[in-house]
């Protein structure tokens, strides 16, 4: 087990060499000057001057990046330019709404999704299965954004029972959280149907069956704790693709997390902003996978044998 | 004499073409995949003739009917400027379809040769072909193409490249994992043993083996590239007003959702079915090129 680990964690390292290469290169591979781009527009001569200096622009490409290693293990990933207040800071406010939002909308995407999913496989081809996965399909086939405004639509504006945009109750999270999370619980219960009908489908369940064993038992511990270890493998990927994918959605809800700090920064040129936020969701989004690597080897021992 | 001797040996399996007409068979057999391809050939309809079928032109302004429901003259109302929403989505079932095209196109381009050398060479380029894949798959798809946007600039051609790029490593870690398990099957040690050229074991006798998976790959992707290049457009990074994309449509709407939420309700519609049809299709090529499930 522990040679397992230290592989999958030594494995890590070139990745999140990579992403930190990534980050470092998006001001790089813009076209024309960085200094330029990263001063503004409306910047004077001494100003892109002494910002190429300070970024020392005209030093090799792999003492740069050494440089801006460097950094980023301290903890500074720049200022931005257009709130001048270090990006860290920046972060340190969005991070916390976008991991809420996450949490939140795969807590709505595993209970819906992990009930639907097994009901389906319980009875598979019946009119009950086309249903749920059809509506499945249909989650996956909508656009994140579109569901957003349609959840604002129903029940902001025509009933009026939930706030349409913003955060500070917990009432502000429930739209967003259903939005995020409508995708996840398709694919968690597409997952789930899949999984729990090749394990119903094995030796040991038909023995199950044949000694008498009552079904209800024979779904709930004998089937679904092999099927569901594959469907924690996906609900962990999920989240680790809700921390990263939730840019529509807070774009949708004005909700104010790294997301949309993101495309704020991207739309404004702001690019230290860019690659801090970038930075973080693709660390998160690393982090996480290797998380449910490590956890789907505990679970089965057969992939830490391999 | 090599080539003739190759062509009198049955190197590409006589299975391939029986394989092929089953998975046909059992395609036809799919409802939901005929669904799915229904909905396709409505949309590319609907695209090529746009210009017969649509009542309006996508540009042409009347501001005194300004965000007009749905009515007998224009069935799906109009938008912020007077313009005919029906007209707008049938010229956008163009974009739209033309987006995820070029967008799939370019990641089998790209990534299917990439995938088949790196697969087929093995060795030092394959290890660093793949820590570059495994990076480009650290990024979410949707982060990557925000990056791509954000080192491309924002525009209609940049989109499709970038939502076109974010999904080469997925075609390349795809094919390169059929070719692993190609190149050692006996129709290819036979096509060396002839002394057939590395480019030909791989264009002739390698490539056809993974067409299944590639088209299969290709269709669910195009769903994802619309729903991809509609979100940029959306975010306001994509396709720009007064161009009649879906996205880009829905991202002007969307400050009238009190006011005229049919301006925000039919996008959307739009672009999930397509998806949808795609999706569809997706799924049921999947069953009918996948021998597991034959065999359930």
């Amino acid at each position: 087990m522990w040679a397992y680990i230290a592989k999958r964690l030594i494995l890590t390292v070139p990745v999140l060499l990579g992403v930190s290469f990534v980050v470092f290169a998006i001001v790089r591979v813009l076209p024309g000057d960085p200094a330029q781009v990263l001063a503004g527009e409306a910047a004077t001569k001494e100003l892109i001057e002494g910002l190429r200096r300070d970024l020392g622009l005209d030093r090799p490409l792999l003492v740069q990046y050494v440089d801006f290693l460097g950094s980023l293990l301290r903890g500074d990933l720049g200022r931005s330019i257009r709130s001048k207040i270090p990006v860290t800071s920046e972060l340190a406010i969005r991070v916390p709404n976008t991991m809420i939002l996450a949490l939140a909308g795969i807590t709505v995407a595993t209970l819906v999704g992990l009930p639907a999913g097994i009901i389906s496989a319980v009875k598979p081809y019946s009119l009950i299965d086309t249903g749920v996965m059809l509506l499945a399909l249909a989650g996956l086939s909508m656009p994140v954004f579109w569901s957003g405004l349609m959840l604002i639509l129903v029940f902001a504006v025509l009933l009026g029972w939930l706030p349409a945009v913003g955060t500070g109750t917990p009432a502000h999270i429930v739209l967003p959280a259903i939005a995020v999370g409508m995708t996840s619980a398709a694919i968690i219960a597409r997952m789930t149907r899949s999984s729990m009908l090749e394990v119903l489908r094995s030796d040991y369940i038909r023995t199950a069956r044949a000694k008498g064993v009552a079904e209800r038992v024979v779904i709930n511990r004998h089937a679904l704790r092999n099927a569901l270890i594959p469907v924690i493998t996906v609900i962990g990927l999920q989240t680790g693709t809700l921390l990263s994918g939730a840019v529509l959605t807070e774009s949708v809800f004005a909700w104010p997390g790294v997301g949309r700090l993101m495309v704020e920064g991207i739309l404004a040129r702001d690019y230290p902003l860019v690659q801090g936020a970038v930075l973080v969701v693709a660390l998160s989004f690393v982090l996480v996978n290797l998380v449910v690597d490590l956890l789907y080897a505990l679970a089965d021992p057969r992939i830490r044998y391999e | 004499m090599n080539r003739t001797l190759a062509q009198a040996l049955p190197l590409r399996e006589p299975i391939q073409v029986s394989g092929g007409t089953r998975a046909w068979r059992q395609l036809k057999r799919n409802r939901a995949g005929l669904v799915g391809g229904a909905i396709i050939a409505l949309f590319l309809l609907a695209g090529a003739f746009a210009s017969y079928l649509a009542p309006y032109g996508p540009y042409d302004t009347f501001l005194e009917r300004s965000l007009e429901g749905p009515s007998r003259d224009s069935p799906l109302g109009r938008d912020e400027l007077g313009r005919d929403l029906l007209s707008r989505l049938i010229y956008g079932a163009r974009l739209s379809l033309v987006i995820g095209v070029i967008a799939v196109a370019i990641g089998v381009v790209l990534g299917v040769p990439i995938g088949a050398l790196s697969g087929y060479h093995g060795g030092a380029a394959d290890l660093v072909v793949q820590r570059i894949i495994d990076v480009m798959l650290a990024f979410p798809g949707i982060l990557l193409a925000l990056i791509m946007v954000a080192i491309l600039g924002v525009g209609l051609t940049q989109i499709m490249v970038a939502v076109g790029i974010v999904s080469v490593p997925t075609y390349a870690r795809l094919v390169r994992g059929q070719v692993l398990a190609l190149r050692s099957q006996d129709f290819v040690e036979a096509a060396r043993a002839l002394g057939a050229r590395t480019g030909r074991i791989i264009v002739h006798h390698i490539l056809p083996n993974t067409l299944a998976v590639v088209i299969v790959q290709a269709t669910l992707q195009v769903a994802s590239a619309i729903l991809s290049a509609a979100a940029l457009g959306f975010l306001g990074l994509g396709a720009q007003p007064p161009a009649a994309e879906w996205g880009a449509m829905l991202s002007s709407a969307k400050q009238y959702l009190r006011l005229a939420p049919h301006t925000v309700v039919f996008p959307g519609l739009a672009i999930m079915i397509t998806v949808l049809g795609f999706n569809l299709l997706g799924d049921a090529l999947r069953d009918a090129f996948d021998p597991r499930m034959r065999v359930s």
